[in-house]
């Protein structure tokens, strides 16, 4: 009777709690705060159950047109047949995703049947019943649970000191904070609507896989991801030479070059056959309907802004950008930490010259940094600056008054977080004069923007300079940041330290 | 991390649900002729702005107390008058005599949303960093733990900012007043308390433990010395902030009199609606409302009132330590709660508050309480349409009190103070009232969550469309119930002089 007590306690009892060794009574006072076992993770339920309770709350709140697309695309899925997917245009939100996404909409439309049949009506346009919006909030955190597992994985795998630090302190919660309640994240995916969490979830997975050493995982998942949202082709070659480079080749010259001989066909072979298996699977259906084209013609959109004047130089600097940031991996690969930085080196750099760029793309390097920034100084100082105008440039996108209170909130408790706790990881100061001045000078903006500018004459006339003003100032910071980080990528190319795999 | 980083993350998470929960709807919206809370308080601001400060309380052409007359006392028409010009500033519409009447748009509600925030932000949350910083025990950790706690209070967050009223003002006053007087400053202490009661007059809820209190420390320093002296500077200290409170009211008795008629209609009856007291769960079995007469009942009430607050506030007056007076508090406000007269259920804020303080120090009771005060507000939530932000709250405060606070590790029967119940219940079989205690809470909880499911979900019977409603209160009303008992036992079974070694709540 009291074992199976003891047992049931240890089953309902809020969070699990772990019994200290040698002791038989679970009745164990002990602060969770204090000092915590390496193996105790019930901290992090707790951040993730916290941040959840924040995204439900944020239900009720301004979502932009974001919502209706996605409605159409379940509306889509589950009235129509597969072969009228890709070619139907009653709303102007045509699917324009990979078909694993259309598949994955098409999932969780047989679970929006029982909130509310009638969002399922393609002809509904703009439907937005209580039920509605109750079930396409809590898809997008429940399937956040992706995000989380994926962040757990990147935890694991962080680098850390010796030496008992207080929880707080220690790399893994930073990181587990800095991704689990970044902000970007929250205001894209949970007030203006969209599915990153999800999306980023699978690629911070894959990422964990590499970091871990499980290649063939990790590159199993990006290839599902890329069969997600196309968008994460820009990020595509770091993958491609990264797998050739260090897993194709077993093994390396002593002075890191790439010893020819050790090439495995074996893996090549395992690689390809997972990105085509999982691209039959996602676009086969479609090739065989010879609907290929139209497919293609939804998802890269060319005639959508296309702009002569800029295509050439674009193309030119990216392709120059990517060219000298995949030579750095080919020839001195620094194991999966290397080819991570890469990684956010092209992210970055296609934000900054990619075509067709939105706002919230900057989520693509922000997030995968992280990781870096919790191992290293330099790297922590690049990520406080990227990411506060980083964030900062994500404030137009919630434009109503009543958010406006959320998105300064929440701004504040990320920015005061994340300066706070990796000025304390690595002890000391991690931004010169100059860049303080810079990010205090975003407050500054903030006010320009949202108070004074309203309250101006020229409000009616040019309605697009606060935009304007937002965009050039963080362009200053997000460039600044983006040569840093492609210097640190080349200094460690001209260097010859060796770094295990 | 250093503390002043750590509480700041706390009140902006707790600032970020605040203002979350006002993105919904409010008491009334869209619900003419009356409305709700909401437009009381828009319409007070439109009565202070536009009308002389004689006329404020009274039923004149301009004036139909009928309307949402004002009933609070005079800070609260200076509050709304404040309010009100700042109203004129951004859109005089909002204030305009008569025509504003009913007036709802999506710029005024993020104004007097943010009138509560700002207010909050001013009085409030200061006064909850302060108390358990200064005032608590235990690590810094712990102390950022309780600051979080108690401000993701559902409670008062769905009334405030979603109901619409101003109640982190009154509390937040009377908070200070227990911040400062555990400080040590009696002059400053009672001045706060003075203007929170001139705020709501429910405050005198809490008025018996600060009496008790603060005479019972004079008595403590001797009365024929600085004992004396300390009770005058007390006395004129109320009076003179009496007095500068009502000072426009002060030149016409007739004045003071009608305030005091808006401010306790005994015409009322004993309760309305259904709210989880005594009267109104007894008038399930006996209708007492028919029975008795409006004197008889407000006789009865006043004497069973009296009766339940008697043995806490003698206990006080014999040891005003802190402990007893959070304990007082907590057991005064509970019993007018339960007994007094026209109580409404948002009166519930008012053991409530008291009750946050002993998150830190019996966080299982605190947090049963917390919570039970939270569903027997539900039906009001539900009529609000606060539905989603009720159980996301209570979900947050549940899961971040309990691990945040290790309720379950300080659940023995020592840590309890559940001595007096082992004496009680000699005649039982042996049992561990601790696991015992943890049952009944699981219990609950569930049983609150089915009841909440309940309510939302099936429709009630045709003969019974109060059904859900009454549930709701009465099960509420046997948790008071019982943790009216409770905490009186705790306060009372603590020996006068404190024994050296538990030494731990003695001031």
């Amino acid at each position: 009777m009291c074992y199976l007590y003891v047992e049931l306690q240890s089953v309902i009892s809020i969070p699990p709690r772990l019994i200290h060794r040698g002791q038989a009574s679970v009745y164990d006072t002990g602060c969770v705060m204090a000092t915590p076992r390496a193996d105790d993770w019930s901290w992090f339920p707790a951040l993730a159950l916290g941040v959840s309770f924040l995204k439900c709350i944020l239900i009720n709140a301004y979502h932009s047109t974001d919502f209706e697309v996605h409605r159409n695309w379940l509306a889509i899925t589950h009235s129509l047949p597969v072969s009228k997917w890709y070619h139907e245009n009653t709303s102007e939100w045509t699917l324009d995703y990979p078909p694993l996404f259309a598949w994955f909409e098409y999932s969780l439309s047989h679970v929006a049947q029982h909130f509310d049949k009638e969002m399922l009506v393609v002809q509904n346009l703009i439907y937005t019943s209580p039920a509605t919006i109750l079930f396409q909030r809590l898809s997008v955190i429940v399937t956040d649970i992706v995000f989380i597992y994926a962040v757990k994985e990147c935890c694991r795998s962080v680098r850390e000191e010796k030496g008992s630090k207080d929880l707080l302190g220690h790399p893994f919660f930073i990181l587990a904070a800095l991704l689990l309640w970044n902000f970007g994240l929250l205001i894209v995916d949970h007030i203006h609507f969209q599915y990153n969490g999800f999306l980023f979830g699978i690629l911070l997975l894959s990422v964990a896989r590499h970091l871990q050493g499980r290649h063939l995982e990790g590159a199993l998942l990006f290839t599902v991801l890329l069969n997600l949202k196309h968008i994460y082709l820009y990020i595509a070659p770091a993958y491609g030479i990264f797998l050739l480079r260090s897993y194709c080749f077993t093994k390396d010259n002593t002075d890191g070059s790439v010893r020819w001989s050790s090439f495995s066909p074996v893996r090549l072979v395992a690689l390809g056959s997972i990105v085509i298996s999982v691209g039959a699977l996602s676009f086969g259906p479609f090739i065989a309907m010879g609907q290929l084209p139209q497919v293609l013609s939804r998802l890269f959109p060319f005639k959508r802004g296309l702009c002569h004047a800029y295509w050439a130089p674009n193309v030119w600097a990216l392709y120059n950008m990517v060219d000298k940031a995949l030579s750095v991996i080919w020839c001195r690969p620094r194991g999966a930490r290397g080819f991570l930085r890469c990684l956010v080196v092209c992210a970055l750099g296609s934000f900054m010259f990619g075509w067709h760029v939105h706002e919230k793309a900057i989520l693509m390097a922000i997030l995968p940094f992280s990781i870096l920034a919790v191992e290293s100084r330099e790297d922590a100082g690049i990520f406080l600056m990227l990411t506060t105008t980083g964030h900062y440039s994500l404030f137009p996108l919630l434009f109503t008054a009543a958010e406006l209170p959320i998105k300064v909130l929440l701004m504040l408790l990320f920015t005061l977080y994340s300066f706070t706790s990796l000025k304390k990881l690595f002890r000391g100061s991690l931004l010169n004069p100059l860049e303080t001045t810079y990010l205090l000078g975003l407050v500054a903006v903030e006010i320009l923007c949202e108070v004074v500018y309203p309250l101006s004459p020229w409000q009616h006339t040019l309605p697009f300079v606060p935009l304007l003003v937002t965009s050039v100032y963080c362009s200053l910071g997000v460039s600044y940041s983006f040569i840093r980080l492609y210097v640190s990528l080349l200094r460690q190319h001209g260097t010859d330290k060796h770094k295990q795999l | 991390m250093e503390n002043w980083s750590l509480v700041s993350i706390c009140v902006l998470f707790g600032l970020t649900a605040r203002w979350a929960v006002s993105l919904n709807s409010y008491s009334g919206a869209g619900k003419p002729p009356m409305f709700g809370d909401y437009e009381a308080q828009r319409h007070w601001q439109e009565v202070t702005y536009n009308l002389p400060v004689h006329e404020w309380y009274f039923n004149t052409t301009d004036n139909n107390l009928n309307y949402w007359g004002l009933d609070y006392p005079p800070l609260t028409a200076y509050h709304s008058l404040l309010c009100a010009h700042v109203a004129k500033l951004i859109n005089p519409d909002w204030v305009e005599l008569h025509a504003s009447r009913g007036h709802e748009s999506y710029g005024h509600k993020l104004f007097m949303r943010a009138t509560v925030l700002v207010a909050d932000l001013l009085i409030y949350i200061p006064a909850v960093v302060l108390y358990s910083f200064y005032l608590s025990e235990g690590s810094n950790k712990k102390k950022v733990c309780t600051v979080l706690c108690i401000l993701l209070y559902p409670g008062l967050i769905l009334i405030d900012y979603g109901h619409f009223q101003y109640n982190s003002i009154s509390l937040g006053l009377a908070l200070w007043g227990v911040v400062v007087l555990g400080l040590g400053w009696d002059v400053l202490g009672s001045l706060a308390f003075v203007l929170s009661l001139n705020y709501k007059q429910m405050e005198l809820y809490h008025s018996l433990p600060f009496f008790c209190y603060l005479l019972g420390k004079c008595f403590k320093q001797g009365l024929a010395g600085r004992g004396l002296f300390l009770l005058v500077k007390i006395a004129v200290t109320v009076l003179v902030t009496f007095a500068l409170c009502w000072l426009p009211f002060l030149s016409d008795p007739g004045q003071i009199l009608q305030v005091v008629h808006r401010l306790f209609p005994v015409g009322r009856g004993l309760f309305e609606d259904k709210v989880a007291n005594t009267w109104c769960s007894l008038n399930v079995l006996i209708k007492i409302k028919t029975i008795l007469s409006t004197d008889t009942q407000l006789y009865f009430s006043l004497t069973t009132t009296l009766l339940a607050i008697l043995p806490s506030s003698i206990k006080l007056l014999m040891k005003p330590t802190l402990w007893q007076f959070k304990l007082a508090l907590v057991n005064s406000s509970l019993a007018f709660f339960l007994f007094s007269f026209q109580v409404h259920e948002k009166s519930i804020l008012l053991p409530a508050l008291p009750v946050c303080l002993l998150l830190n120090d019996l966080p299982l009771p605190a947090i049963w309480f917390l919570q039970a005060s939270t569903f027997s507000m539900l039906p009001l939530f539900l009529k609000d349409g606060l539905l989603v932000p009720y159980v996301v709250t209570s979900l947050a405060f549940l899961f971040f009190s309990i691990y945040l606070l290790s309720a379950f590790e300080h659940c023995s029967e020592d840590k309890l103070r559940l001595g007096p119940y082992r004496r009680l219940l000699i005649c039982m079989p042996r049992m561990d009232l601790g696991r015992v205690t943890k049952w009944k809470f699981y219990f609950s909880i569930t049983a609150m969550a089915g009841l909440s499911f309940m309510s939302v979900a099936l429709a009630p019977p045709d003969q019974l469309p109060d059904l859900f409603p009454l549930l709701v209160s009465v099960f509420s009303y046997l948790h008071f119930l019982g943790l009216l008992l409770y905490f009186n036992i705790v306060q009372i079974a603590e020996p006068l002089q404190s024994v050296r070694k538990n030494q731990k709540k003695s001031n």
